[in-house]
């Protein structure tokens, strides 16, 4: 069996008294979408953030292909090939699409010029229509400023930006929660191209028939620790929930002790 | 919202030219405005006055406006990172009287007196810049306490007294002139493209509209936040001080009184040029059209013999609008999203 792109072994992360994570085991194959689920409070956004280097663990280890690695910062969890898309749009609005898509990793033109920091727009221009179209994202053109897209489009771009730029992982942080129905539907689109790409993504959500829709499989986790594990096809929207509430368990060394 | 909307989300695009023009005319909605009102400001001019459109007078606006337009091009990269600096008047006086000590009583050239001024400006921009980027105060307060400590120095460093005795060839960067052209004008023209360019072709001018626009994601796409925050502050800083600079030159002397109110000049100039003062917004284009336009107004008040008082009054109406237009098509495009 080969190793798991993104592993996270007992993890532990408390904030002043309060344990928010108490032992959390993750686990992430390459080419699989994995839902992240669980009540308010369960622990996912903490787990999500100490997976892309916002928090650093008390306890633990973060496994990247097998091998152990330390996320002090996002950048290095962006270095080891791991892009989070999180719930508040980390894009700017008043930019464009294409200086969104290289925000932070502008191409700059060659020589002379790029050395005094001159931009290669026409390149990343060029990029980005590619790159969106690869994922199937709709937009106007690739100049058009993010604040004048719906607000699914937006997502798509926050999204596809993730996917591009990730190697191995793209964690998505409640892609889902603000969109309608179509919106939505394209948002999911891009996801289901990640996946074809080869690339993994770990999907946080609320929404049981979405994650029984888009997932590979789903792991479920309670009080700070991983407590059940499902593959989609073998589970109902029942079984998620009785799960996140308590009342299943399929990781009984995690779930037992306090 | 009314939930989705399944054809317009489909809708491939709205292509063509008509569709490109109104996607950069309302990006850039405030700065058209202001050209507009400057373009039929100018030929209404033209007509009203025969002194309006001539060369001396032009040339008159152009320097008079010099330092005004230099001091708005740093504003505009402060409020375009969301802040905003309220110590360039202050800053612009203490580079001044200090420029003019060094000629007076070290014998300093103008040259060597304007790279004074550019450094104390920059001196006083990297204050400012790490009261904001390190010491994370507001930089309405940052820079409000820098505005009060620099008119301080100005008067500690002149007793409240002008720097006068200064030979003559100290008016030369603000009076002198290459060609036929005001020396002035050249600088900010000269300043105007490099801030121009600087903004919207360097990846550190995409930087500054991303952080302006969205700190946190800027932050977590890896740019250095608090580095190029200060860094923004020490090249307004070192604009300023060339501002300063040239005013106190123009007048041949360090005035302790000089730019008090300053600011708000430099902000109506930004903020009616498309500067948005939410941040991620703004043009050095924009703000040299909203200086000029400033300019014009007082220039034709002046010609046409309009009570002087009457320009502030103007300037505010002017202001108004400007953000008022720049309101309605945020909230148009919001309503949209």
């Amino acid at each position: 069996m080969t190793e798991p792109v993104l592993e996270a072994r007992g993890i532990v992360k408390r904030f002043g008294h309060v344990e928010a994570l108490r032992g959390a085991d993750f686990t992430v194959d390459r080419g699989e979408v994995v839902a992240l689920i669980g009540d308010n409070g369960a622990g996912k956004s903490t787990l999500i953030k100490v997976l892309s280097g916002a928090h650093q663990p008390d306890a633990g280890a973060i496994l990247v292909g097998g091998e152990s690695v330390r996320f002090t910062t996002p950048l290095d969890a962006r270095r080891a090939g791991v892009e989070t898309v999180y719930q508040d749009l980390a894009i700017a609005d008043d930019l464009s699409v294409a200086a969104n898509l290289y925000l932070g990793r502008e191409l700059r033109r060659r020589g002379l010029p790029g050395r005094l920091g001159l931009l290669d727009k026409r390149a990343m221009q060029r990029g980005a229509a590619e790159a969106l179209a690869e994922l199937g994202v709709r937009i106007p053109r690739v100049t058009t400023p993010i604040a004048m897209l719906s607000g699914g489009q937006r997502q798509c771009v926050a999204v596809a930006r993730a996917v591009v730029w990730a190697t191995d992982v793209v964690i998505l942080d409640e892609p889902t929660a603000a969109l309608g129905v179509v919106q939505t539907e394209r948002v999911l689109g891009v996801i289901d191209r990640a996946r074809e790409t080869g690339k993994s993504v770990v999907l946080v959500s609320h929404n049981m028939p979405q994650v029984l829709e888009i997932a590979d499989r789903v792991e479920v986790m309670r009080l700070g620790r991983r407590t059940a594990r499902f593959t989609t096809a073998d589970a109902t929207t029942d079984d998620l929930v009785a799960a996140m509430t308590g009342a299943l368990v399929t990781e009984p060394e995690a779930a037992e002790g306090r | 919202m009314t939930g989705p909307s399944p054809s317009l989300d489909a809708a491939a695009a709205p292509e063509g030219l008509g569709a490109r023009l109104r996607e950069r005319f309302a990006h850039a909605a405030a700065e058209s405005t202001a050209a507009a009102a400057l373009l039929v400001l100018f030929v209404v001019l033209s007509f009203a006055s025969p002194h309006f459109l001539t060369a001396d007078n032009l040339f008159n606006i152009g320097s008079q406006t010099a330092v005004i337009a230099i001091i708005a091009a740093a504003q505009t990269l402060v409020i375009i990172t969301k802040g905003i600096d309220l110590s360039v008047g202050s800053v612009a006086a203490l580079s001044g009287v200090i420029a003019a000590i060094t000629v007076r009583d070290l014998g300093f050239d103008v040259w060597t007196a304007t790279a004074v001024a550019i450094a104390v400006g920059a001196a006083a921009g990297a204050l400012n810049g790490l009261l904001v980027a390190a010491a994370r105060l507001p930089p309405f307060i940052a820079t409000l306490g820098t505005m009060s400590v620099g008119r301080g120095l100005v008067f500690i460093a002149t007793g409240a007294v002008g720097v006068y005795s200064l030979p003559e060839s100290f008016q030369l960067i603000g009076n002198g002139e290459i060609a036929g052209i005001p020396f002035a004008i050249l600088v900010t023209a000269l300043v105007a493209v490099a801030t121009g360019a600087m903004l919207s072709r360097t990846r550190f001018g995409q930087h500054v509209y991303a952080m302006g626009s969205n700190l946190e994601a800027a932050r977590r796409a890896g740019i250095p936040v608090r580095r190029n925050l200060l860094q923004v502050y020490v090249l307004a800083g070192a604009l300023v001080g060339l501002g300063g600079m040239i005013a106190a030159s123009r007048v041949n002397s360090g005035q302790p009184n000089y730019g008090i109110g300053l600011e708000l000049d430099v902000i109506a100039a930004a903020v009616i040029g498309g500067a948005s003062l939410f941040g991620g917004q703004g043009r050095i284009a924009g703000t040299l059209i909203g200086a000029f336009l400033i300019a014009l107004v007082r220039n034709g008040s002046v010609l046409l013999g309009i009570d002087i008082h009457f320009q502030q009054v103007i300037v505010g109406l002017i202001i108004w609008v400007a953000v008022y237009f720049d309101q309605y098509r945020r909230r148009r495009i919001e309503a949209r999203g």
